[in-house]
């Protein structure tokens, strides 16, 4: 009981997520930030900017739904932690494991981006409905080449458990490299999830303010900023955990380490791609995801089940 | 060649370049020689032509006269506009502008400016 | 789908400058496009009337602050021209290579604020990090950043050094060097042509009907540009050739203005190798003669109008601004028909807009007859006495003791 307890509150639970998150987006703003020749922020900014948030008054609109309207900040930060529980981080073993929990982890990555668009939707401002309707069309594009994408690995590993997973990537080695196109592709997907450059079209700020937070403020928005931190470390984890699985068995130590080098290098790959690329439109993104992005994700699929037939596993 | 993520290189070598911001508050910023801030006058030199208060487009210079040939000038830093006007009317170089620009205060009566003649040195004599 | 009319402006992160646009959409899709002028309007023609001439110039500098240059010397042109001045060589070819260098800051700047449009801040951090080179020689030159000062009427007030020649050399070599970097990426960057290429369409025709300048214009191959259809200052003595682009979108815009900024470079380095000898000034009378005069100038933006009409005394009877933005303003609904909310911030930046500059005109809604009318000045005292009352706030009685005093 205790134990479910600390796991739940300290560790991997809200206060390690919590920090890990925010180092995590003080990283990408100081790589981005440097990228751009510029100093960028100092290490506390991020947590800064929440407690600022944290301290200021929720301001409800009277249009809204206000039930609804409280609510969904909390939905998104408790499935992003409940997640969390799924993925193995630096073992093979993850707190939770059933056969299934892949498909488990995926769904709870996905009520983030539902309860961006229900917050959006309830406030009933324009802004906010018109970035409501983007975030959930986003949503249509990414999710099928992340979830075919993430499939291919899970059925090389003829299992639908993350942990599973893991153990038979530790036993067979040099596997995970027949996956390098799916991690590609789960990363393109991931810029997706996290609404961030080329992808960020739901909260692009130059055409619709703030998109579905436009209405935000005060404890409800910092719960939402909170939530996507979160969101980066467990989608990172979990690309790491799937397509990463290398040194899982290491000592303790060492295993950590290694993790926190896997989640840097996926978080400045997300911060590069930040960088250099200017927003997508709409339409434009859900023709990239499903006309190029979604038949890759098939290949690598293909390029799975053949390697399986081969290799008779 | 059309293709994503051009900037990348130079992306990349910015990681290694110092940060072209500047680090105002802290170093402080040298203006070019001749920059237009805030006005300096000397007393001893005007003779009270008023040409600088009538040209001025902002109505932020005023010309007291305080004693036999002693003027002082009273300058309303929040409606100066710089642009030296005042500087280029004057006949005997009594006005110059310097390279001040650090002007903002808290306190909006600290932006009345009033350079005095020496009143007191004339009296001695 | 339902329309729904949403609000772009009076406040909004892609406008810079207050400004009311209504958007009618369906879906993403534009139907109808509305723009309402006038929340900038500070009546500066009005009171150009009640300052000197020489006040004027200053007054005129601030009309705008990206093109404060260009402003200042097209006013100064029309009243020359009235109190028939010769202006001297040298001061004409320190007013163009100042034009010049305000030309590249106000070119990389819009450049930046595209690249933010678009959600490209890479771009919009690098372009503004170099734009500092040409603002601190302005600063040199000039001793301000913006709102530079240096005309007078009758020349210029400060001389180009030796020193100020080799500093403008020198970074006009920095900056050319980045814009070459700049046109290979606006050329070769994939997401960023997605985005520009076949958005905010404008053909040559109806560039041309409504009246479009600068280069908003030439993008649509218009070949107009002030500075060779109507040389003022040295242009004509500087070999300048019109840059034009037939893409007629934004991405023509952006390869024109960039195609500018090379040739600003070139024109910089033809006036000071061809820079005369001589006075930077001659004097001018305090009280202009009657007369009126119109001055036309290509400013960043597009070509800047004014005129001045002197009725013998040192103020002007009347000055008429016409901004390049009100004339490019009229081609956004056209450039966005049938567009998508998305590329809504990038076409309204495309045609640089500078709304403080155009503002002008008050019209008045009055409240009785429900249409769109003037107002008498009497009726809008009327008005405004009324609805003071009408929230409980009585001045008549103060009126009276004023009247009474007086």
């Amino acid at each position: 009981m205790l134990i479910s307890i600390f796991n739940l509150l300290v560790f991997p639970g809200i206060i390690f997520l919590g920090v890990a998150g925010m180092s995590a987006e003080f990283i990408d703003r100081k790589l981005y930030a440097r990228m751009q020749n510029r100093t960028g922020p100092p290490w506390f900014q991020p947590w800064a900017d929440f407690i600022k948030l944290v301290s200021k008054e929720d301001v409800v609109p009277t249009e809204a739904n206000p039930r609804m309207f409280r609510a969904m900040p909390i939905f998104a930060l408790t499935s992003t932690i409940t997640a969390s529980f799924y993925i193995p981080l630096w073992s093979t073993h993850a707190l939770y494991s059933f056969n299934g929990d892949l498909i488990v982890t995926i769904y709870l990555l996905t009520i983030p981006t539902l309860t961006y668009f229900l917050g959006g939707w309830y406030s009933t401002s324009l802004y906010s409905k018109i970035g409501a309707i983007r975030s959930l069309t986003q949503l249509f594009a990414y999710e099928v080449p992340l979830l075919m994408c993430i499939l291919a690995p899970a059925l090389l590993a003829n299992t639908w458990s993350l942990s599973e997973m893991a153990k038979f990537y530790s036993h067979h080695h040099w596997y995970w490299m027949f996956n390098l196109l799916g991690f590609a592709i789960s990363l393109i997907a991931l810029l997706g999830k996290l609404e961030k450059v080329p992808f960020d079209i739901p909260e692009a700020e130059t055409e619709i303010v703030g998109g579905t937070f436009t209405e935000y403020s005060g404890r409800l928005l910092a719960m939402f900023k909170l939530s996507i931190n979160i969101e980066t470390i467990v989608g990172a984890s979990l690309v790491s955990a799937v397509y990463l699985p290398f040194g899982l068995q290491l000592t303790p130590a060492l295993g950590i380490l290694l993790y926190v080098g896997k989640l840097l290098f996926i978080i400045s790959i997300l911060s590069l791609s930040r960088t250099i690329f200017a927003r997508f439109r709409m339409d434009q993104m859900v023709e990239f995801c499903w006309k190029i992005v979604s038949p890759l994700a098939f290949l690598q699929m293909l390029i799975c089940l053949i390697l399986k037939g081969v290799l008779a596993i | 060649m059309i293709r994503p993520g051009k900037m990348l290189v130079q992306v990349l070598q910015s990681l290694f370049k110092k940060s072209a911001t500047s680090q105002y508050p802290f170093k402080k910023s040298e203006m070019p020689a001749h920059y237009r801030g805030k006005i300096n006058f000397h007393p001893e030199l005007c003779i009270g032509c008023k040409m600088c208060e009538r040209d001025c487009p902002s109505n932020a210079i005023k010309i007291v006269k305080v004693g036999d040939k002693k003027f002082e000038a009273q300058f309303d830093l929040a409606k100066c506009i710089y642009c030296a006007q005042c500087v280029d009317s004057c006949i005997k170089k009594a006005l110059e502008s310097t390279k001040e620009f650090e002007l903002a205060v808290l306190d909006k009566n600290k932006l009345k400016v009033t350079f005095c003649a020496d009143v007191k040195k004339d009296t001695d004599k | 789908m339902r329309k729904v009319v949403i609000p772009i402006g009076p406040q909004h992160p892609a406008l810079k400058e207050p400004e009311s646009f209504s958007v009618t959409l369906s879906g993403e899709r534009i139907m109808a496009f509305s723009a309402r002028l006038g929340y900038n309007h500070r009546g500066i023609e009005k009171a150009c009337e009640e300052r000197t001439y020489l006040q004027d110039v200053y007054l005129i500098e601030r009309i705008c602050g990206i093109c404060s240059h260009t402003h200042s010397t097209c006013f100064v042109q029309a009243v020359e021209e009235i109190a028939g001045l010769q202006v001297p060589k040298r001061a004409l070819y320190i007013r163009s290579i100042i034009g010049e260098l305000e030309r590249i800051h106000s070119h990389l700047l819009w450049l930046g604020v595209a690249g933010h449009e678009v959600g490209f801040d890479t771009l919009l951090m690098y372009t503004w990090r170099d734009r500092e080179v040409v603002m601190d020689i302005l600063a040199e030159l000039t001793g301000n950043r913006v709102n530079y000062g240096i005309n007078l009427i009758g020349g210029v007030k400060r001389d180009l050094e030796k020193q100020h020649i080799t500093d403008i050399l020198k970074s006009v070599d920095i900056l050319e060097e980045r814009t070459k970097y700049y046109i290979q990426v606006c050329k070769e960057e994939s997401t960023l042509i997605q985005r520009l290429s076949g958005v905010g369409v404008l053909s040559h025709n109806d560039a041309l009907s409504l009246g479009a300048v600068g280069p908003t214009a030439r993008a649509s191959d218009v070949a107009r540009d002030t500075r060779a259809d109507d040389p003022y200052a040295a242009y004509d003595e500087l070999d300048f050739k019109i840059v034009t682009d037939d893409h007629n979108d934004v991405y023509g815009r952006t390869l024109v203005r960039l195609g500018e900024l090379m040739e600003s470079y070139r024109l910089i380095r033809t006036a000071i190798k061809n820079l005369p000898e001589g006075l930077i000034s001659v004097k001018a009378p305090r009280k202009i003669p009657v007369g009126e005069a119109f001055s036309r100038y290509e400013a960043p933006r597009g070509e800047d109008v004014h005129y001045v009409k002197s009725n013998g005394t040192d103020k002007p009877e009347r000055v008429k601004v016409r901004a390049p933005t009100l004339a490019n303003v009229q081609t956004v609904a056209k450039m966005l028909e049938d567009g998508q909310l998305a590329d809504l911030p990038i076409v309204i930046a495309a045609i640089d807009p500078c709304f403080s500059c155009t503002d002008r005109l008050i019209s008045v809604n009055s409240s009785k007859s429900e249409t769109l009318g003037s107002m008498k000045w009497e009726d809008l005292r009327l008005y405004g006495i009324e609805w003071h009352r009408s929230k409980g706030m009585d001045f008549s009685a103060i009126n009276k003791k004023l009247a009474e005093r007086l």
